[in-house]
């Protein structure tokens, strides 16, 4: 066993606040360290000290026996710690090449020299067995190919340690699968990982050891094959977890939507479903099999060329998201920041944007009544802020959701469309979101769920419709679905 | 804390009230009631373009055009108070209605076009500018009606009357952005356009009343200039949309959208107007005005972002 990094009982305050609270942490070569916890718990305030972007306020860091901690961010990178970022930070404009050369290119009297670049570029795409042209554009490469490239720019600095911060949150599963041979590939160069996921599956997949970080502190280090899933969350949230997906049993009722030949060219076609009050159907399939792009045009967010969407029965033309709500078909994005919510907008505001008029008189904002209404939907949904008047820019991706699907609510919706509901959020969250879904269905709403993460698809769906490369391919009972039914229909 | 947070929010005012005291000490003709009455006289034309260039801007637009906008106004409204003389309503009317079609054509072209509004109000600006000359003939219009000369020139109780029309305005455009659900979609689609377009908000239509807005108050800034140099001026107002973008910007709202108000632009029009005015009574002379003027504005928008900066820490 050979230590190549090492945190010596880091601490680091803001305003008074302890995030990280005297952590000591050995990373060893050629290992893959999962850190895991809540958001809040310290993970990334603890990456951004290793990374040089903050400076601890006790403690130091070693990376090979030297003390890298008080460098600055440009000095630490150059020592070999490189970080793929949840968001990915490479400029569009430039190819591939000059991206993963970018502030270290090769030129002559600042005469570049493309063609080196290229040929290098092209070797270390070629190593990670990646098909990616070094001379294509970042901007016409789909996410999980930029992250790619940002693993090969982590490569191209000789990087020792590298650090991936949720880096399957944007991918399929297949290319969860490329990325995992990369990291194996990177191991056994002595490469040392440093990961952070909330996704159970691929933690237990991938992980050679979990630390777990709770209020700042180091709660666990243990070998992943010590722990299971309930185990390990029971340490991030210091207590018993004792059902993931509590059971819920409703009686369903009317059928509320129905979705009959549903076809738009090149996306999807001849998509037919239907959901009773108190059912939820999940969509599964790849990343690109048109799931969100029926939800997409269900909530009148992109335009179809064909079928029919009924609602209670009834042929209703949706041309906008406005049509869509006034319907009474509710919405929740896979991309909250794009289309959740405004950042400078607070909480109240965000809530009622759906439904404002239904608090004015004659224009004017009733603001008493909205007050007391959003208060309501934020107290109902646990939303952890100061008040109605925080900002929602300011909330964790947790409480950003729960605002987001609060002013969904408010419309009163009766079919709530749900796309990646738990992306990017923690595990206390996750668990509040799928009660919530259980609450939602006992009150009678019609729920179309998409998630990537199959227990979620799984635990929580009445029937799952399997969708491959836009066509329907099943409509599987609960009682009749698997991980493996569900992946043998979705890859073809 | 709240202490503090008051005072960034309320910068801009407190350096209003230094500034108002310093030029009180420096000059004694500073702080008497005729000054004042100069003072915001002059600047209700000002305020009223940076009123309409507010709501633009916290939508996330911007428009260039108002001050071409004003001459095309004023030049029609000058047409229409000359001999032979018709109802007061007819100049005021058709001035108003000049400022509306501009305004609706700046937001027709910006919506259905999805060009950036800089390059179509600047568009527009050459073309109201060049359209106010070929209305005139290129030809200040004089021997305007009495009538319509009292706008601009006459006063109630001894309040002159463009006072009375910036504190109405004021008034309905504060109300309007702060209390109604136009306003809060104004600035939810500054903010983010695509979540309020998701949200159900119907994004073109916010855009067109804020551009037919912008443009009517436009209109009526050249209607009340026109009245107060009783002169129908093709050549008037030009330059005048950068004043009413910097008094917008000294008032704190952000050119990125989303964050501003309508008091914020109030202060910046009279913090204009102030300086000018105090820089005039030190007999500084107009050249070094300039200079001054344009360090304020960076220095608004400096404070402004390092107000951010330390809000988002």
């Amino acid at each position: 066993m050979s230590i190549i990094l090492e945190f010596s009982n880091i601490s680091k305050s803001f305003s008074g606040n302890r995030v990280i609270d005297n952590i000591s942490l050995q990373i060893e070569k050629g290992k893959v360290h999962t850190l895991m916890g809540e958001n809040g718990a310290g993970k990334s305030t603890l990456m951004k000290i290793l990374v040089g972007l903050l400076q601890p306020d006790e403690g130091e860091i070693l990376l090979e026996g030297e003390v890298i901690s008080g460098l600055s961010v440009h000095a630490i990178l150059g020592k070999g710690i490189a970080m793929i970022h949840q968001e990915i930070l490479m400029v569009p404009d430039l190819s591939v090449a000059q991206n993963i050369f970018l502030g270290k290119e090769s030129h002559r009297f600042s005469w570049l020299n493309e063609s080196e670049i290229n040929t290098k570029s092209k070797r270390i795409l070629a190593d990670l067995k990646l098909d990616i042209s070094p001379k294509i554009k970042v901007k016409n490469l789909s996410i999980a190919d930029r992250q790619m490239v940002e693993i090969a720019k982590a490569i191209s600095n000789k990087a020792k340690v590298i650090i991936m911060d949720e880096p399957t949150s944007v991918l399929s599963d297949t290319e969860v699968k490329t990325l995992f041979q990369i990291i194996e590939k990177l191991k056994s160069e002595g490469v040392a990982i440093i990961y952070i996921s909330h996704k159970m599956e691929e933690i237990f997949q991938i992980s050679d050891t979990l630390a777990v970080l709770r209020d700042g502190k180091l709660i666990s280090t243990q070998k992943a094959s010590e722990l299971n899933s309930n185990s390990l969350i029971s340490l991030m949230v210091g207590r018993e977890i004792s059902e993931i997906f509590p059971e819920s049993k409703t009686e369903m009722g009317r059928t509320l939507i129905s979705v009959r030949n549903l076809s738009k060219k090149g996306v999807f076609s001849n998509i037919n479903f239907e959901v009773k009050a108190g059912q939820v159907l999940g969509l599964a399939g790849l990343v690109g099999a048109g799931r969100s792009e029926i939800a997409r045009a269900i909530a009148g967010l992109d335009k179809y060329d064909s079928g029919i969407i009924e609602l209670e029965g009834l042929e209703v033309p949706i041309n906008s998201p406005s049509d869509a709500i006034e319907l009474g078909i509710g919405f929740v994005s896979e991309d909250r920041k794009a289309l959740g919510f405004i950042p400078q907008m607070n909480i109240r505001e965000n809530i009622s944007l759906s439904s404002l008029k239904s608090f004015s008189k004659l224009g004017f904002v009733d603001t008493d009544s909205e007050t007391k209404s959003t208060q309501v939907v934020f107290e109902d949904l646990k939303v952890k802020a100061r008040g109605l008047g925080q900002k929602v820019i300011s909330l964790s991706g947790g409480n950003q959701q729960k605002v987001v699907i609060g002013k969904v609510l408010m419309s009163n919706p009766k079919v709530i469309i749900l796309d990646e509901p738990t992306r990017g959020i923690d595990v206390g969250a996750k668990f509040e979101i799928y009660k919530l879904i259980n609450t939602l269905k006992a009150k009678g709403l019609a729920i179309i769920l998409i998630s990537s993460e199959m227990p979620e698809i799984l635990g929580l769906c009445d029937r799952i419709l399997v969708l491959s490369k836009g066509k329907q391919k099943v409509i599987l009972p609960k009682s009749e679905a698997s991980q493996e039914k569900i992946m043998q229909y979705a890859v073809h | 804390m709240q202490f503090i947070n008051s005072i960034r929010q309320y910068g801009i005012f407190l350096a209003f009230l230094l500034i108002c005291c310093f030029l009180s000490y420096a000059s004694s003709q500073f702080l008497t009631l005729s000054n004042w009455t100069i003072i915001i006289t002059q600047v209700s034309i000002n305020a009223l373009l940076a009123f309409g260039v507010t709501f633009v801007i916290i939508a996330g637009g911007i428009d260039l055009s108002v001050g071409s906008i004003l001459a095309v106004a004023g030049v029609v409204a000058a047409l229409l108070a000359s001999p032979p003389d018709l109802p007061l309503i007819v100049p005021i009317f058709g001035g108003l209605l000049a400022g509306l079609v501009f305004g609706l054509l700046n937001g027709l072209i910006i919506t259905k076009s999805k060009i950036a509004p800089f390059i179509v109000t600047l568009g527009i600006m050459t073309i109201g500018r060049g359209l106010a000359l070929i209305l005139s003939n290129g030809r200040p219009i004089s021997n305007l009606s009495d009538s319509f000369n009292f706008i601009g020139g006459g006063d109630i109780f001894g309040i002159p009357f463009p006072i009375i029309v910036l504190v109405i305005v004021f008034i309905i455009s504060y109300l309007l952005l702060k209390n109604t659900v136009f306003g809060r979609y104004v600035y939810a689609i500054g903010g983010n356009e695509q979540a309020a377009w998701a949200s159900g908000i119907n994004v073109n239509k916010i855009k067109m009343a804020v551009y037919a807005l912008c443009g009517t108050l436009a209109g009526l800034a050249g209607i009340l200039l026109t009245s107060r140099i009783t002169t129908g001026q093709p050549n008037a107002g030009a330059g005048f949309e950068l004043d009413a973008i910097a008094a917008a910007i000294i008032g704190g709202t952000s050119t990125s959208g989303g964050t501003g108000t309508i008091a914020g632009t109030l202060i910046g029009a009279l913090l204009i107007g102030v300086i000018n005015n105090g820089l005039d009574l030190l007999n500084v002379s107009s050249y070094y005005q300039q200079v001054i003027m344009g360090a304020i504005i960076i220095g608004a928008v400096l404070l402004d972002s390092w107000n951010q900066k330390r809000m988002a820490s």
